[in-house]
């Protein structure tokens, strides 16, 4: 009886892995000791025990629930399916007939199997594109607008922009380290006069300080799309650097990409995040996406003095939302709250989109991105921002590239 | 888990919870069983106000058993968290010996780090307390990844490694609930040593259940309105959706200002109580509270009669 439960708990945690879920061997072995424990008497309490051996987070409910679902009712149907997924036996020969089998799982399994991937081709040519760019075509580059560029351009540019720092002045947080100056830390002074004992030199500790996280809200509608990917590039470099980066994408809804860009290789990456996303190029709609990430996501990204980066056109195709007051609620949210604009490259940009108008009063800076130098540009705007007082913010909003008019400037009086 | 009382079964967990007051759905009742069974730390995630601090101060009265909390912050360390050196005392021994001329004794150093010399902090005291005690790390998502980092050893092996002593090991393990408000991501080394628990909003019947527990003072038909009116203010778009504590705290203002059903205006005038966000407040007020009870009424409750 024992190893028939290991057994169907094993097959059961195969369909999980295959859906995407990371269940380990352990979990796995503590499930089958949660079942003993439980006993088989009741569903409700199968399920829940496993449930609570298994699951790591609430967004993994859906999954397991088709899982069990299908499991409970018949294993042998959820092994057949198992070995349908399987990357050698799929495609091949005429569908075998499995009768109503859930679509959830169904699609779970399908997406969860490892796709076999081709090779990523290209990351040789573009190092050989690379090395026959010379100096003064890659200068060229970097000026030239993501619009205007050719497509060989534009790949090279990708890869480019993989490579830019963003330095975000660091915060002071509240945990201590080592330090020359600062607090006496008795422990550590006592252990090292244990170790010297005729000198008293006081150890000391200071709060650290790093950068503050960082969340960056990417439109890639079809107005944006060139940049877009850009940037998608872009977040992928930083995030190597800096597993802490967030980056979530709206067009007509909102897809968190994370995860997905911590894949290092950028192919896999982009392959992982083009799968997750459903709407690219198509409409926007800033405010709902806006709303959809204040109220889901504001709460748990926006902490610990986290700056933000919202990359958008402004140009909203849901007229007459409330954008206004989601930028607010945002930019409390957000220690720092900075709109990147491609349209901000004309000269004779002017603020008479109403989406546009309506973000413009709670933006903290408003910087043009269209090329590699305005991205990097972007991060001498962050690394010379002077200290984080709220004088020191005017300052910077003051200094900022293009200020916008005036009485765009006023913000909530509570922040 | 008390030695002379452990939790025997599903069952058991809940009804003994519920003698303490605190109503568990049959989920959560399983991973409390299976955490004290299976000896695991129980990560309780879900929104403010479900709950989750009271599981566990429910489950210290279960045990009869002492309740260690461990409140987390940003820079929550070693010293504050599990334990500290009595430097003043080691500095006191010192001068001491000095007097009396131990001090350059060989082995002189090594006697200042006694177990005597340790204060103990919460998750130090969980593993030496004489009786297990449960041990709540509450909002862990407050804390910051070191923290996290120095947890792991803790959690997986109730253990605690002092650099200067050694490892000091749990005879008995404390039973350990981790909250969290997912105001952050928890790392999954964390995640992977505990049990995983979602804390859901309760459903009206035993919401009602809990308002008549923990709000005795109301009344039948405010009891069932108020859970009426929370449930159905959380399928609204709001930005912050009111937990149970919510309801509790709101039936107990109501109560206090003698309410016997509700209106309009008492629900305006008390609608802070319940909703903590001014555009919550504001978009609730613009809507037609009046028709919004009347519906309330009209409507086929969700609740059995």
């Amino acid at each position: 009886m024992a190893h028939r439960i290991l057994d169907n708990i094993t097959h059961f945690v195969r369909i999980l892995r295959r859906a995407g879920l990371p269940v380990g061997t352990d979990r796995a072995l503590r499930a089958a000791q949660a079942l003993e424990a439980v006993g088989f008497d009741r569903r409700a309490d199968v399920r829940a025990a496993l449930m609570a051996t298994l699951l790591t987070r609430h967004e993994q409910q859906e999954i397991f629930d088709a899982a069990f679902e299908a499991f409970w009712r018949d294993p042998k149907l959820l092994e057949r399916m198992m070995m349908m997924a399987l990357p050698t036996i799929r495609g091949r020969g005429p569908e075998p007939e499995i009768p109503k089998r859930p679509r959830r799982v169904e699609e779970a399994l399908q997406a969860g199997a490892p796709p076999r991937r081709k090779e990523p081709p290209r990351s040789d040519e573009a190092i050989r594109f690379d090395a026959l760019l010379g100096h003064s075509d890659r200068e060229r580059l970097r000026k030239a607008d993501f619009e205007a560029m050719s497509a060989d351009e534009y790949k090279a540019a990708l890869r480019l922009a993989a490579t830019i720092e963003l330095p975000l002045s660091p915060v002071r947080v509240r945990r201590l380290s080592a330090s020359s100056r600062g607090r006496v830390d008795l422990r550590r002074t006592l252990r090292r006069m244990s170790r010297d004992p005729d000198t008293v030199v006081p150890a000391r500790s200071t709060h650290r300080r790093r950068p503050p996280p960082l969340v960056i809200l990417i439109d890639i509608s079809g107005s944006m799309e060139r940049y877009a990917r850009v940037f998608l590039h872009f977040a992928h470099g930083l995030t190597r650097r800096d597993p802490r980066i967030r980056t979530l994408v709206f067009g007509t809804r909102l897809t968190v990409l994370s995860r997905t860009l911590r894949h290092r290789d950028p192919d896999t990456a982009m392959q992982a995040a083009a799968e997750l996303i459903t709407d690219w190029s198509g409409g926007t709609r800033i405010a709902t996406s806006l709303a959809e990430f204040n109220r889901k996501w504001a709460r748990r990204l926006l902490t610990g003095n986290a700056a933000m980066l919202l990359v958008t056109d402004g140009l909203d195709r849901d007229e007459g939302g409330d954008l206004g007051r989601q930028a607010a609620l945002l930019s409390r949210f957000a220690h720092e709250l900075v709109w990147l604009n491609p349209l901000l490259r004309f000269d004779g940009f002017e603020p008479r989109a109403s989406g546009v108008r309506a973000l413009l009063p709670h933006v903290d800076r408003f910087l043009p991105v269209h090329n590699l130098d305005s991205l990097h540009a972007l991060g001498h705007a962050f690394a010379s921002a002077p200290g984080r007082s709220p004088d020191a913010v005017r300052k910077a909003r003051r200094t900022s590239s293009r200020p916008p008019s005036p009485s765009a400037r006023g913000r909530p009086e509570e922040r | 888990m008390a030695a002379d009382d452990p939790i025997r079964s599903v069952d058991d967990a809940s009804t003994r919870l519920a003698a303490h007051g605190y109503l568990a759905g049959r989920e959560l009742a399983t991973a409390v069983f299976l955490a004290a069974r299976l000896h695991r730390p129980l990560f309780l995630e879900g929104e403010a106000g479900v709950g989750k601090t009271e599981l566990a101060k429910a489950l210290a009265l279960v045990l009869d058993t002492e309740l260690l909390r461990l409140q987390c912050y940003e820079g929550l360390d070693v010293a504050q968290s599990a334990y500290e050196w009595n430097v003043a005392r080691q500095m006191l021994e010192i001068r001491l010996a000095e007097a009396s001329g131990k001090a350059a004794e060989p082995g002189f150093a090594a006697t200042l780090y006694r177990r005597e010399m340790l204060i103990e902090r919460p998750l130090l005291r969980s593993l030496t307390a004489p009786r297990p005690p449960v041990l709540l790390i509450d909002e862990i998502d407050r804390a910051d990844e070191p923290f996290e980092a120095f947890l792991l050893e803790v959690l997986s092996d109730y253990q605690i490694s002092i650099p200067e002593f050694g490892p000091i090991r749990a005879q008995e393990p404390p039973l350990v609930i981790l909250t969290s408000n997912r105001t952050r991501e928890i790392h999954d080394a964390l995640k992977r040593r505990c049990l995983y628990a979602w804390v859901d909003y309760p459903d009206a019947a035993r919401e009602l259940e809990i308002v008549r527990l923990r709000a005795p003072g109301a009344n039948e038909r405010l009891a069932r309105e108020v859970v009426e009116f929370v449930q159905r203010t959380r399928t609204m778009d709001l930005f912050k959706l009111p937990g149970v504590a919510e309801t509790i705290d709101w039936t107990n203002a109501l109560i206090a200002l003698d309410a016997m059903a509700l209106d309009p205006d008492t629900v305006s005038d008390t609608i802070g109580v319940l909703l903590k966000y001014q555009e919550d407040v504001e978009r609730m007020r613009a809507g037609d509270l009046g028709a919004m009870l009347d519906e309330l009424r009209a409507l086929s409750p969700s609740l059995p009669q």
